[in-house]
């Protein structure tokens, strides 16, 4: 894997002016000096890796061929080039694992004691742990995300995630005292290509830990991290068909969520595809949970530590290169700060190391598709459109692959569609406010309403500011943390339902 | 901007995130050098003696007798009493003189003797001095006569370079090293610099990295850049390259020169070259082969 | 032929993470299959000892996230599991069958794996936030109490050892604890379970021994926090209660259940973590 040729920056003078994208003479601010100490690529080994031509689906225990016996590939979007071909599941196969899910929970699973069912969940932790710097690597190659975040962040998380959820299953009537939990059966779980690891931990552990068994859909473009887990459970003895995998697109997903004898779906993913799949549920009365869009604000006050608060647009809005449903895509900015805020901000952006995701000083990795490259293009280009101001990442980018540089934009109004519109990818659109409650106001004028992050030394403000945002996760002088005992989910149009925590069990059982 | 606040957990945070930067093969070669031209080859114990400082003098000049390209350090740091020595054996080579002055450590003493100290180390030599800052006034809030005292530092000895040590250890909040920062660059600092050496904790990342946000907003805000010294607790060559990832990614490449970066050390230096010699070899090496002078 | 003659071992005191003998250099005798096992007897300075190491491992315990005191209770319990054969001949020397003893190993395991779930969890189940009025921000949760000092249950003694300490280290408190007399060898199993799993040095100490001279020593001792009495004799169990008020610790006296009790859902519940921890209760004002 050859690592992108970097083009060394001109020895420029130290100018005085910052000049913005369209031209627009702006801020003062040094230009960066030419570079002293390069860092030398660090690319983390992979060679033991090793992967499979064809993925079959992981249906009843066991690998099996897809009935129509159609495959897709699956690609590495840093360079394009294919990693395997994973099975499409068509209607029948659907059908089979929904009826293994039916049969392992009707046989076994609703009749193992809580406490085994805490054991196979603890192994199953145990071996991601084990396993994990594979799946980190195998993580990024198949999503492009940095492997950074996906060692640091997506496998360490995916493994606490079952280990949390492991010591709920045996343990529920203190969950919710004075009631006998029961599962809720089969649960159809669809998830999107983000997290892909860590997705498939949120949705599998909890169901688990309740006494449900699971059918999951992987996204279209990141399957393989969730194959890897289906051999982790095959190796954990897990009883057949408590566990099902099943790859392939839209049409698989949409399969599940109509198949008889599901009888809850839990969906991950885009807001418009979230309601078509609430109208089928309401048709069918599915149980359901979604976890949709967002645009959240990011609201730095004037009392702020800066330079953390910097840090934190920085984490809110490129982690993972903006492929985060509670991203901070929308930077509230005090007025009175605000030239100071942009300077910084634009100065920490040129230090962000754009390309190979293999690489482990890599802090933004490649854009997840080609579809998803065009849609952040054209958003973005709608904000020059809109006239307003863009930054940018000064670095060269890969030639083969699916790139795009860290942006934001300022003069940005509520009306523009980049402050409407979920982008999902690196690009902050920055507006300005004056008093805390006009911060409030247009923090929470979205149909959304995900997450939130406040940023002020002033204890008092952020308690208040966080009572008043409609937001289901409010980030105080933090951003993008994640934890599996701490509640995640949306208000409004970001969906309904909780995971992670005590709340996230709730889902997952049946009402009375 | 007269007082950011700083906000611990983040800043922890980035400073550990950028101490996972991965220095490689001749990012490394090149770092463990610039790390050495940016040292300060120190001894400061009750028992030196003009013998040990000729010998550390030689070493500051040719760490490595066998490698040629090995940088000599930007400066020795010693006592008063040893400039003359220091004086003598580093003539003809471009090692320049530190010298502590200002009741190093602990700074509790009238302030004509510390004056009077400084103006001394100069006469004999000193292109540097390293003061220590009064941190029972700057804990009791007498900001003022902490600010009095550098500037009086400061102006005595001239045209010396004047390094402030802050004895972050003692300040312990990150806040308060913002503070003390912003505090001696206004009064005239020409470097801040974390610690003596003699409390623990002394240069860590964090506050390393808050010493190099408060020197570069001072740029920033007056045009003057001052220079950040990290001191005390530097024992490896992983953690000299944490700091110079540090300064490149705060302040940028061209700070990465003895001008705006020390690090204040002694058997880090031995570190560094056993990590030189392990990237030319492929072999980890042994404390024997390096001298201890 | 001639027999191969077997390595004895010498069954000596944990406390701070090593073996050590009593400082006494006492012992007292466990006799058992007409053999003489000497077992370290500790004395008053050996529970002084225990104490100074169990409040030093403290702060470091305490401070630790639930999931990581999760993650080295679930490790003593991969590694109890692979001590299964050592665990069952303790217990058949003492005198249990060998389907009891076999019985009481998994037992004892799977507690420990199941309050291993309990240490990220405890807060949330007890932890309020309490509706005193929207100008201001009031929760409150449970923290450690600190050093607890156990006298273990008589029997049966692995699975009451590890009834009694393993809630109690889930609850961030370290532990000193005077092992049952009647049956020794099951605590030092634990003990170098304990040895080589991750729990950090000093956050069990056990000590064998006398309970009639350790009890009051560890009772009256000014630097335990709580007390976790499993005291058949009434009198003794009175007197450690009396002994505790010096310095008002937290006390629970548990007496000595009927057999049947440890195998029940009453044996095993947040209840036994609940009892030595504090609850905390935080203001803050909410106004811009």
């Amino acid at each position: 894997m050859a690592t992108p040729k970097r083009v060394k920056p001109k020895k420029a003078a130290k100018i005085r002016t910052l000049t913005s994208g369209n031209g627009k003479a702006r801020l003062l601010v040094t230009a960066p000096s030419a570079s002293v100490w390069e860092y030398a690529p660090a690319p983390e080994g992979h060679d033991y890796l090793k992967l499979r031509d064809r993925y079959e689906l992981f249906i009843g225990g066991k690998f099996v061929v897809p009935k129509e016996r159609r495959y897709f590939p699956t690609i590495n979007p840093a360079n394009e080039r294919t990693l395997a071909h994973v099975a499409h599941a068509g209607k029948a196969d659907v059908a089979a694992a929904v009826n293994a899910a039916r049969a392992a929970y009707d046989r076994y699973w609703r009749r193992c004691t809580p406490a085994s069912r805490a054991k196979y969940l603890y192994r199953i932790a145990r071996a991601i742990t084990e396993r994990s710097r594979e799946l980190a690597v195998l993580e990024s190659m198949d999503g492009g995300k940095p492997i950074r975040e996906s060692r640091d962040v997506d496998i360490p998380l995916a493994a606490a995630h079952f280990f949390y959820y492991a010591g709920w299953a045996d343990k529920l009537e203190w969950a919710f005292p004075n009631t006998q939990p029961q599962p809720l059966g089969v649960a159809g779980q669809i998830i999107p290509w983000n997290f892909p690891l860590l997705m498939a931990a949120w949705k599998i552990a909890p169901a688990l830990a309740c006494g449900n068994t699971v059918v999951l859909k992987p996204a279209e473009t990141t399957p393989l991290t969730a194959l890897w887990l289906a051999e982790i459970i095959q190796e954990a003895d897990l009883p057949p068909g408590v566990v099902n995998i099943i790859t392939g697109g839209g049409e698989t997903g949409a399969q599940l969520v109509v198949q008889p004898g599901v009888d809850k779906i839990a969906f991950t993913g885009s807001t418009d595809v979230g309601k078509q799949i609430a109208r089928e549920c309401a048709r069918l009365q599915r149980h359901l949970t979604l976890e949709l869009g967002g645009k959240a604000a990011n609201i730095i006050f004037d009392d702020a530590a800066l330079d953390q608060a910097v840090e934190g647009i920085i984490n809110g809005i490129f982690f993972n290169q903006g492929h985060v449903c509670c991203a901070g895509s929308r930077l509230l900015v005090q007025e009175s700060v605000h030239d100071l805020v942009i300077e910084k901000l634009y100065r920490r952006m040129q230090t962000l190391r754009v390309g190979e995701p293999l690489d482990k000083n890599t802090d933004v990795g490649a854009i997840n598709s080609k579809a998803q490259l065009q849609k952040i293009e054209s958003l973005a280009a709608s904000g020059e459109e809109a006239g307003c101001t863009r930054y940018e990442t000064q670095c060269a980018l890969p030639q083969r692959g699916f790139w795009f540089r860290p942006t934001f934009f300022t003069g940005v109004a509520l009306s523009h569609r980049i402050a409407r519109e979920e982008i999902f990818g690196p690009v902050l659109s920055v507006m300005t406010f004056r008093t805390p409650d006009e911060a409030v106001e247009k923090a929470n004028n979205t149909p959304y309403g995900l997450s939130a992050g406040v940023w002020t030394d002033k204890g008092s403000k952020n308690f208040k500011i966080a009572s008043q945002l409609r937001a289901g996760v409010v980030w105080g002088n933090t951003f993008n943390k994640f934890d599996p005992s701490s509640p995640f989910g949306g208000y409004k149009e970001s969906g309904f339902g909780r995971e992670g925590g005590l709340h996230g069990l709730r889902p997952y059982l049946a009402a009375h | 901007m007269a007082f950011v606040p700083v906000d611990a957990v983040g800043l922890e945070e980035r400073a550990a995130q950028l101490g996972t930067r991965s220095i490689k093969k001749q990012a490394k070669v090149v770092g463990l050098r610039l790390a050495i031209a940016c040292m300060d080859l120190t001894t400061l114990e009750g028992k030196d003696t003009p013998g040990r400082v000729a010998q550390l003098c030689r070493k500051a000049i040719t760490p490595d007798t066998a490698d040629e390209t090995v940088p000599a350090v930007a400066a020795v740091c010693i006592y008063p009493n040893l400039v003359a020595a220091a004086k003598q054996a580093l003539r003809n080579s471009p090692v320049k003189i530190a010298s502590v002055a200002t009741a190093f450590p602990a700074g509790l003493a009238p302030l004509d003797v510390k004056l009077q100290e400084a103006r001394e180390a100069v006469a004999a030599g000193a292109d540097e001095i390293d003061m220590v800052i009064d941190r029972g006034a700057f804990l009791s809030g007498r900001y003022a006569q902490v600010a009095q005292e550098i500037a009086a530092v400061k102006s005595t000895c001239q045209p010396a370079l004047l390094k402030v040590i802050l004895e972050t250890g003692e300040l312990v909040t990150y806040d308060n090293v913002r503070r003390a920062s912003w505090l001696a660059m206004e009064a005239g600092a020409d470097f801040i610099k974390t610690s003596t050496g003699k409390v623990n904790p002394a240069a860590t990342l964090p506050v390393a990295l808050t010493m190099l946000e408060a020197a570069r907003d001072f740029e920033s805000r007056t045009g003057r850049a001052v220079g950040v010294k990290v001191a005390g607790g530097v024992r490896t060559a992983k953690q000299a390259l944490q700091f110079l990832v540090l300064v490149k990614e705060t302040r940028g490449d061209a700070y990465l020169d003895p001008q705006y970066f020390r690090i204040g050390a002694s058997s880090l230096l031995n570190d560094i070259l056993m990590q030189l010699v392990k990237e030319r070899t492929g072999a980890y090496q042994s404390e024997d082969y390096f001298t201890k002078d | 032929m001639a027999q191969r003659i077997a390595v004895r071992k010498t069954p000596k005191l944990f406390i701070g993470g090593a073996f050590a003998r009593s400082e006494s250099g006492r012992t007292f005798p466990y006799e058992r299959d007409g053999r003489v096992v000497q077992v370290a007897r500790a004395s008053r300075k050996d529970v002084r000892d225990a104490v100074r190491a169990a409040r030093a491992a403290w702060p470091a315990w305490r401070d630790r996230t639930g999931y990581n005191r999760g993650q080295i209770i679930y490790r003593l319990a991969e590694l109890m599991e692979s001590r299964r054969s050592q665990f069952a001949d303790a217990l058949e020397l003492a005198g249990r069958s060998g389907v009891a003893a076999q019985r009481e190993v998994d037992a004892a395991i799977d507690r420990a794996v199941w309050y291993a779930g309990w240490c990220d969890k405890i807060e949330q189940v007890l932890s309020t936030k309490n509706p005193v009025g929207i100008n201001h921000f009031n929760v409150s949760s449970p923290e450690p109490t600190g050093v607890v000092g156990i006298i273990a249950p008589r029997s049966p003694a692995l699975l009451g050892l590890i009834s009694t300490i393993v809630p109690t280290l889930c609850g961030g408190n370290t532990a000193v604890v005077v092992a049952s007399q009647d049956d020794p060898l099951s605590a030092v199993a634990l003990a170098e379970a304990l040895a080589t799993s991750d729990v950090p040095s000093g956050v069990v100490n056990i000590l064998t021994g006398y309970r009639d001279e350790i009890t009051l020593p560890l009772a009256s001792h000014m630097d335990v926090n709580a007390l976790d009495l499993w005291i058949a004799d009434a009198a003794l169990d009175e007197q450690a209660a009396t002994a505790a008020c010096a310095n008002v610790k937290r006390v629970r006296r548990n007496g000595e259940p009927k057999q049947e009790f440890w195998l029940t859902a009453r044996a095993q519940a947040p209840q036994w973590i609940e009892s030595f921890m504090e609850i905390k209760t935080v203001w803050h004002p909410a106004g811009v």
